[in-house]
């Protein structure tokens, strides 16, 4: 039986070949109709490979001759399937041809920016653009570039958008001014839901548990002590203007660890996996070998078209990393993505429709500052984070970039010591000042470096429930004088059940330093809520602050514009100002902590405490006084024993 | 005696008010042994503020007084000290008041039992001149007024004063055989703090025995009586509850409040024996040993009337010792309320049997807390059961002095009875012991 099997698979798998291979030759001239086919294919065979795993990427090497193979054969084992089980998948099969094939988009894109601090900043952008209505409600099963196994969680839990972000280490934003997108230390996460979730709570709980096992991380450790849901300070990023924060949910892990294990699964999303493209760079012993490191993914709904009639789903996965090259490179002061990656550039992803490197060479007008090699005739500005950056431009899709040596190995030497670097306009600092282990207060600065210009900011924190703050104590001083938030959304904790939020609209007045400061007490826990190292202290998760900062040049306001991928994620409304985000230091709090080796002693001792007031009490309320009769002594009282069976009586 | 009672208020208000201008009152405020998380001054102005800010005050975990006090200090936030001055001196005055009643009354009582040649031959030295009793009132005044831990206690302007006010209300409104006021007071000592509920039986007995009902569950009268002051008693603590619903516009303080004192989630350390032993305990034996400690609380309430039944304000003394040792969140003001009646049992200092060694224990331990406190928290160079076992000992001793007493009553009754001096069969000195 399975001897007569195999035979009929192969004759299937053979036939099939040929089908395709002629089909192939026929749509030769239009190689995307070609790959949206073997997509079909690909995803119809969906569903017996587990989602996220390699053979995802695998089926879309760039080969043609291999990925063919591949979809070839998954098609055989559909085929195969409905011929064994007669009507058990048809629907699955019998639907591709059905429905018209949605357009999907990948770009990637590097941009590297030298820091004047010596690091280097590089940041990869993946933007997969997938043109399908996946927020109307019915069920997509095909998928071609854009990963599955996130698109199955967002359906199955509507998400409306997803933001999570895993970073090791901490961004200095004095020393190397804005990232391209800023992300807090440690985990975070924040989700909209779509308007017809009913229990929101429910689905955030098994959404991050899902999460959790999507990028193996720590994300399982979110429960309702470390959710909030701010009013103002996190909107929706991509389309529609949904301002019920019920369907918000945004939550921290400040002592998530972001390692190997997290890049992998995250790696794994991308259609070109790590075989080719720029994400041949991200290996991951070089990576964290750095100062910062910060991957995230973001899921959002975005227009399709200039009129904003059909929406499309984004996903854009984003890697961002400083590396201390300066202090490490033996002196000399010079990069290229081979000491920094310990790779080159060969070869564009095949999927991808534009794969690009950036990098910053404002600094460098006229090449007096370094020297770039191999030189790009590419040059692009864009107005970035407020300022009009030059970029020169490398086109991973022209040959020619990768030259002779067929590979690309971008190298910067600096000539002279670095200039001097304008201060970024706003950045902040935070910190717990108070001594002992009871009482603290958290203090908040935040710098509006303007020199004539105020503008407003919105401050978030969440601080847990153990740390319980007190709001009559909050002051905010600018300029030493008393800075009213115009707006206060306050939400007191609950013990074990949920932390302090505290958002507040702030002005901070031009060139000077906004102080906010609350009081709080440090909660003494039970003893097995506390972690395996007590005393190394609690985190708080770090302070957001979103700004709209005015902006030196005209911003861009035109959103259908093409732009390079690191400037269009935070949409632009106004040409004066532009959005920020920046992330305070997480703090790190001591607790006082009972001995942990105590408890039966503890038990012991408090009921030895309680029983010596019982005994007294009981021992007053049961007996009575009464008149004490010595008793005889013991020779007296064996005498008696013995005068009685002799029958005489007893002294 | 008004003269020197004014006298002693004036004193008492003045050191108060120098405290509260120096800088230690910011000091004493933050006390952990002084102030609970069920009454803090600093909770109650966050209440105050989550109010203004039109957040319901029970929506966090941080506000924990009754809906009647936070709209009491709505409108005396500003002369918050001077209301708990006048609670210190409400409370001294009413006990002045019920303890002079009262010991008009014992001495009525032991004249007509004289009289009646009720009391054994040689227990003369026993009964009580009214030369002794004289001065009574006034120092349980002066025991409440100048008791360090009631000034600590108001300058911290712990809420605990208030609630000593309303239960001394309670005391002299009993004693002076007002059922109703009796009954709205002892209610609202309920709606304070749950625990006052056990001092509805000493105060029945009280009344009961000043109308010369005898407790007996067969008389019709008895229950009559006992059905009307239960009544009035649930009647108001059913019009606060309902006064505060409206007050607020919901049920929300229940939990926040009655929940907080029954189940202990706040671990936050105090003199009390609670605090520890929630942090050390294993989860699954929680609930049992939290219903243990609380039903501790209640417990003894039956059997103590039963044996004290013809004394009902020695049981009410026991009572309220017992409430502030075992309470689940106790304060040094607690503790003084009870301390005050010490000299209204002044006569049976003779049977007291190991006072001096309580005296001395109580006294160490008070000096310990702050010091073992600042080890553990501030220094660093202790850790937390060097305070819990001061608060160990601290508790041991409250309960031995209350044991002491109780057995000191309960002797020299016996001695009314039987004689003071009790000879053996053969006429030697006897000895008495509880068998």
């Amino acid at each position: 039986m399975a001897a007569s099997r195999r035979q009929r698979l192969g004759l299937w798998l053979v036939l099939c070949t040929c089908l395709l291979t002629a089909a192939a030759a026929v749509d030769a001239d239009n190689d995307d109709v070609q790959v949206s086919g073997t997509g079909h294919d690909n995803a119809a065979g969906g569903p017996t490979v587990p989602p996220g795993t390699g053979e995802q990427g695998a089926g879309r090497t760039p080969e043609t001759e291999d990925r063919r193979w591949e979809a070839t054969q998954e098609e055989v084992e559909v085929v195969e399937e409905v011929q064994q089980a007669g009507d058990q998948d048809q629907d699955r099969v019998v639907d591709p041809p059905s429905e018209p094939p949605s357009r999907d988009d990948f770009k990637e894109e590097l941009v590297i920016r030298p820091l004047h601090s010596g690091d280097v900043y590089a940041s990869f952008q993946f933007r997969t653009v997938w043109d399908t209505d996946f927020l109307g409600g019915h069920k997509v099963s095909h998928y071609r570039l854009f990963p599955k196994s996130l698109g199955q969680v967002i359906t199955k839990f509507s998400v409306r958008e997803l933001h999570i972000s895993f970073t090791q280490g901490y961004w200095r934003t004095m020393q190397w001014g804005q990232p391209y997108l800023p992300s807090p230390p440690g985990a975070e996460l924040w989700v909209w839901f779509q308007d017809t979730v009913t229990d929101v709570d429910g689905t955030w709980k098994e959404l991050t548990n899902v999460l959790s096992g999507i990028f193996c991380a720590s994300l399982n450790f979110i429960d309702s002590t470390n959710t909030v849901q701010p009013s103002a300070s996190f909107k929706p990023l991509g389309i529609g203007n949904v301002t019920d924060h019920r369907f918000l949910r945004y939550a921290t892990l400040p002592r998530e660890i972001v390692c190997t294990e997290n890049l992998t699964p995250w790696k794994k999303l991308l259609p070109c996996g790590s075989k080719a493209g720029l994400s041949v760079l991200l290996k991951s012993e070089k990576l964290f070998h750095s100062t910062f490191h910060s991957q995230a993914v973001h899921v959002r709904p975005v227009c399709q078209d200039p009129h904003c009639k059909t929406t499309s789903l984004e996903l854009r996965q984003t890697l961002n990393v400083v590396f201390d090259l300066h202090t490490s490179g033996q002196g000399k002061r010079e990069w290229s993505l081979f000491k920094m990656f310990s790779r080159t550039l060969t070869e564009a992803c095949p999927l991808a429709s534009s794969s690009k490197v950036y990098i910053d060479v404002t600094d460098n007008p006229q090449g007096e500052q370094f020297d770039l090699s191999p030189a790009t005739p590419l040059l692009s500005q864009a107005g970035v984070l407020g300022d009009r950056r030059t970029y020169s431009v490398y086109d991973l899709t022209q040959q020619a970039t990768f030259g002779p040596t067929r590979s690309l190995n971008t190298l910067l030497r600096w000539k002279s010591p670095e200039g001097d670097m304008q201060g970024p306009l706003l950045h902040s600092e935070r910190y717990v000042a108070g001594y002992g282990l009871q009482t603290g207060e958290i203090h908040t600065l935040m710098y509006n470096n303007h020199p004539y210009r105020a503008f407003p900011v919105l401050l978030l924190s969440t601080v847990p429930w153990y740390l319980r703050l007190y709001i009559h104590t909050l002051t905010v001083t600018s300029k030493g004088k008393d800075n009213k938030p115009s707006y206060i959304h306050y939400q007191p904790s609950k013990d074990r059940e949920r932390p302090h939020l505290l958002e507040m609209l702030l002005q901070l007045p031009p060139n000077s330093v906004t102080e906010v400061t609350v009081e709080f007490e440090r909660a003494l826990l039970k003893w097995t809520e506390y972690t395996p190292d007590p005393n190394h202290g609690f985190y708080v998760g770090s302070s957001v602050i979103s700004a709209l900062v005015p902006s030196v040049v005209a911003m861009d306001t035109n959103s259908t514009l093409e732009r390079p991928l690191f400037n269009s994620f935070f949409p632009c409304k106004e040409e004066t100002s532009y959005f920020m985000r920046i992330y305070t230091e997480p703090l790190l709090v001591n607790l006082p902590t009972p001995d942990f080796s105590m408890p039966y002693n503890v038990i012991c001792l408090t009921c030895t405490v309680v029983a010596v007031g019982y005994g007294s009490l009981y021992n007053l309320l049961t007996r009575t006084f009464q008149v004490e009769e010595p008793s005889p002594g013991l020779a007296k009282r064996i005498a008696n024993v013995i005068r009685r069976m002799r029958g005489v009586p007893p002294l | 005696m008004a003269a020197p009672l004014t006298l002693l208020l004036i004193v008492a208000v003045t050191i108060r008010a120098a405290l509260f201008r120096s800088s230690l009152a910011d000091l004493i405020s933050e006390r952990v042994e002084v102030v609970s998380p069920l009454n803090a001054w600093k909770r109650v102005v966050e209440g105050l503020a989550l109010l203004d800010l039109e957040i319901s005050p029970y929506s966090g975990d941080v506000f924990h007084e009754t809906p009647l006090v936070i709209y009491l200090f709505h409108f005396l936030v500003d002369y918050a000290e001077v209301t708990f001055m006048l609670a210190d001196c409400l409370t001294a005055v009413a006990l002045y008041l019920a303890v002079k009643d009262y010991n008009k009354q014992v001495f009525r009582k032991q004249r007509y039992a004289l009289e009646a040649d009720r009391y054994p031959m040689d227990c003369l030295e026993l009964i009580r001149s009214p030369k002794e009793m004289y001065y009574i009132p006034l120092k349980v005044a002066m025991f409440y007024l100048l008791n360090p831990f009631t000034i600590l206690s108001c300058v911290a302007k712990c809420t605990c004063g208030l609630n000593n006010a309303v239960i001394a209300l309670f005391i002299l409104s009993t004693i002076k055989g007002s059922a109703l006021l009796s009954a709205i007071f002892l209610a609202l000592a309920t709606y304070q703090s749950i625990y006052p509920l056990t001092l509805c039986v000493p105060a029945l007995l009280y009344l009961l025995q000043r109308l010369y009902i005898p407790v007996n569950v067969q008389r019709s009268s008895f229950w009559l009586y006992t059905l009307q002051y239960l009544f009035m008693f649930l009647g108001s603590l059913f019009i606060l509850v309902g006064l505060s619903f409206f007050l607020l516009g919901s049920w929300d303080f229940l939990p926040a409040v009655y929940g907080f004192i029954l189940s202990v989630p706040d671990l936050t350390p105090n003199i009390g024996l609670f605090w520890y032993f929630f942090a050390e305990m294993f989860d699954h034996f929680r609930l049992f040993f939290l219903c243990v400690f609380q039903i501790n609380v209640f417990f003894y309430t039956l059997p103590l009337s039963i044996k004290l039944k013809e004394h009902p304000v020695f049981l009410i003394f026991m009572q309220i010792a017992l409430i502030a040792i075992f309470k689940s969140y106790p304060t040094v003001g607690d503790l003084s309320l009870y301390l005050a009646f010490l000299p209204v049992w002044n006569h049976l200092y003779r049977f007291l049997r190991n006072i001096f060694l309580v005296s001395c224990v109580l006294l160490a331990c008070s000096a310990l807390f702050p010091v073992l406190w600042h080890l553990w928290i501030y220094a660093g160079s202790a850790n937390s059961n060097f305070y819990y076992a001061i608060t160990l000992l601290f508790s041991v001793a409250q309960i031995l002095l209350v044991s002491d007493y109780f057995y000191a009553f309960l002797r020299r009754e016996h001695h009314l009875i039987n004689g003071l001096y009790l000879k053996k069969k053969d006429g030697s000195e006897a000895t008495l012991v509880l068998k």
